[in-house]
């Protein structure tokens, strides 16, 4: 029986050893959908910097006060904006279609499932690589989506960041290292030339809240999952163990 | 009343009962009095979780229809109003999609039992070929079951496999255009595959899977060793070898299925996606008919089919290399229906057979899974050159077969099963 259970698992090993992976980015995060706080600051950045133009429209208001653990009041007060929406209702921007398309030449896409397209590194490096680019219609370039064609709207908050010519710890492509400093030299580094109203780790915290946010928004129901998943587990665990007993008791005369 | 030669209970209700239907003979011939070989294996869990399967796939699929809209404007976000708003649709979804792929596995795994062991051989043809028609059924069933998410991979996939009937001569075009309803992939395709995926496909698969048991039960199941248990029978009629289907496997199969649903449900609760490859990332994204998603893969069920199709790049006479990877592709899935009559070998079992079966079947399964990994992933010239080499390894196992098998020498067949 043994000797079964492990052919069964080897069975499976193809399928976890080759997951699809998504192209590298800049930056990582490791997304945490139990973290509450994280996720209400993430919520309230997304309605004031984001919902303005992009819609999660599978994603109601009060599934999310509910999953993050927020009371109705609160919510109704301090994150829905429209007077055309209400508590049960789908987070929509009050931006129309047409209006998107004539300002920025695309309509800004619907971002519920966005980090499942995706995945969280790409809207996390994709938040913190805008630098400014007056070759840009709207000044601004990103290093993972060349051309955007939304503005920083972070900005405010991250301050000017612009891409100048300087010294990294971190490898650049075609950048060679210093061997007396250790470090690398690269004209692609990013900094922030103009402080804005947060420090640079405060900012990269608040993009992490607001990625994780978007984490949360893509797949509610694994907050679902998590909760039942550990008691299915055992109960079909100790299932098998009875159903093995059962087995061996009546296999018993069987020579 | 009713046939006086069928079994039937002494009294009581059940009398009652077989006095109208068979109801105490059917329970004896397919469960309580089925002698099955003793010896069964690991890999003969499969065929009953394939049936487990089957029943998941039908009710959790009555369930999505309750909520499901069949339409180009609503599919896509009915799937999302089940995930989210349906009380337990995510479960339901996830059971479904994973429940999808699990069937593959289960299948596949079933499949090789039978090249494993010689169970499609004399007299056993029509249960392979019930269960080759029930593959080719269950291909149909996914591809147009993948269709109705309406996300990018979705529209896509559906976009490549429909064409490949394009490339048929003369016909392809209108054929293409025949099966789709419209001159592009439309709504109006969502609802024909709708149609099928839920009523019609289903009905001819459970007809089938009735077949494939009946003619099992007629001639009885093989085993590892590929002997007939029934040559050596007690006083009594039954086979030495043989012990009734239930309780025994009942019981045995019970715990097959417990640990085939852990696995089922870890991946349901915490892998729902596998890896990318039972939930692809594009179908995320609404089907658009404007934008091409950068690789078009399809699941990874499909995958060794999808590389042989690929792996023919070149024309022959007036032949077009597209046409002739559909012919490729087609003929990889109809050989293993004549696959009774290829084999030659006087013994059923692996165990027994020489050691050109082995090299074949090992090399046979080890190229289906190269296959399998480069029709998922996008085609490089040496990747192809390897899916070329693989493709005739994969025909080479079976029309080589006639030979190898006649030719090989065999090791003695044992009286009895071996364990």
């Amino acid at each position: 029986m043994k000797k079964q259970l492990f052919a069964l698992l080897f069975a499976l090993v193809p399928f976890t050893a080759m997951a699809a992976p998504l192209p590298e980015q800049p930056h990582s995060m490791t997304p945490d959908i139990n973290d509450q706080a994280s996720l209400q600051r993430g919520m309230q950045l997304y309605v004031n910097y984001c919902l303005g133009c992009h819609s999660l429209e599978h994603q109601r208001f009060a599934r999310a006060a509910t999953d993050l653990g927020m009371p109705q009041d609160l919510v109704e007060e301090n994150l829905i904006f429209s007077s055309e929406l209400a508590y049960n209702d789908q987070m929509l921007t009050s931006m129309t279609r047409g209006d998107g398309e004539s300002w920025f030449g695309v309509s800004p896409p619907d971002l519920t499932l966005f980090n499942r397209v995706k995945g969280s590194d790409y809207i996390y490096s994709y938040l913190l690589g805008f630098y400014r680019d007056p070759s840009q219609p709207l000044g601004v370039n990103n290093n993972v989506l060349e051309a955007p064609a939304m503005p920083n709207v972070l900005e405010p908050l991250q301050g000017v960041q612009e891409m100048v010519c300087a010294e990294t710890d971190r490898p650049v492509d075609g950048a060679e290292l210093d061997p007396l400093t250790g470090k690398y030299q690269s004209c692609e580094v990013m900094q922030v030339t103009r402080p804005g109203a947060m420090e640079p780790e405060e900012f990269e915290d608040a993009v992490y809240d607001l990625t994780n946010f978007l984490v949360y928004v893509g797949e509610p129901s694994k907050l679902q999952a998590q909760v039942l998943g550990p008691k299915v587990l055992i109960f079909i665990f100790i299932f098998g163990v009875l159903a093995y007993l059962l087995k061996r008791e009546y296999w018993r005369d069987i020579h | 009343m009713g046939n006086p030669n069928r079994v039937k209970a002494e009294s009581g209700f059940m009398r009652w009962v077989d006095d109208r239907f068979p109801a105490t003979q059917m329970w004896q011939d397919h469960l309580s009095q089925y002698y099955a070989p003793k010896n069964f294996n690991f890999w003969y869990f499969f065929g009953s979780l394939a049936l487990l399967i089957l029943v998941n796939q039908i009710l959790t699929g009555v369930w999505l229809t309750m909520s499901y809209n069949p339409s180009g404007e609503g599919a896509f976000a009915s799937i999302e109003y089940i995930m989210r708003d349906v009380e337990y649709g995510w479960l339901i979804r996830y059971m479904h999609s994973t429940g999808a792929s699990a069937f593959f596995v289960v299948i596949y795994l079933h499949m090789f039992r039978a090249l494993l062991y010689g169970s499609y051989k004399a007299p056993r043809e029509l249960v392979w070929i019930f269960g080759m028609a029930l593959y080719l059924l269950l291909m149909a069933e996914a591809f147009m079951g993948y269709l109705l998410p309406w996300g990018q991979m979705s529209y896509w996939g559906a976009q490549v496999i429909i064409s490949l009937f394009a490339t048929i001569p003369f016909i392809g075009p209108d054929l293409a255009q025949w099966i789709r309803g419209d001159f592009l992939i439309s709504g109006i395709t969502l609802n024909r595959f709708f149609a099928l995926h839920v009523v019609a496909l289903p009905i001819v698969i459970l007809a089938l899977v009735v077949l494939h048991l009946i003619a099992l039960h007629e001639v009885g199941s093989n085993n590892p060793d590929g002997i007939d248990i029934k040559a050596k029978k007690d006083e009594s009629g039954k086979p030495l070898d043989g012990i009734p289907f239930h309780p025994y496997y009942t019981v045995k199969d019970v715990f097959g299925v417990a640990v085939f649903l852990f696995v089922f449900a870890a991946v349901i609760f915490y892998f729902p996606e596998g890896g990318g490859y039972f939930l692809e990332r594009p179908n995320f994204e609404p089907a658009n008919p404007m934008v091409t998603p950068d690789h078009i893969a399809p699941v990874w069920y499909f995958t060794p089919f999808y590389a042989i199709l690929r792996a023919i790049t070149f024309d022959i006479g007036p032949l077009q290399a597209e046409f002739l990877g559909v012919v490729f592709m087609g003929a990889a899935i109809a050989v293993l229906f004549v696959l009774p009559w290829l084999d030659r070998s006087p013994v059923n079992s692996m165990r027994y057979k020489g050691w050109m079966s082995k090299s074949m079947l090992l090399l046979f399964a080890v190229s289906f899974v190269i296959l399998g990994v480069l029709g998922a992933i996008p085609a490089t010239p040496i990747r192809t050159a390897v899916a070329q080499i693989c493709t005739v390894l994969y025909f080479a196992f079976f029309l080589l077969m006639p030979f190898y098998t006649r030719m090989e020498k065999t090791k003695p067949v044992p009286e009895r099963v071996t364990g």
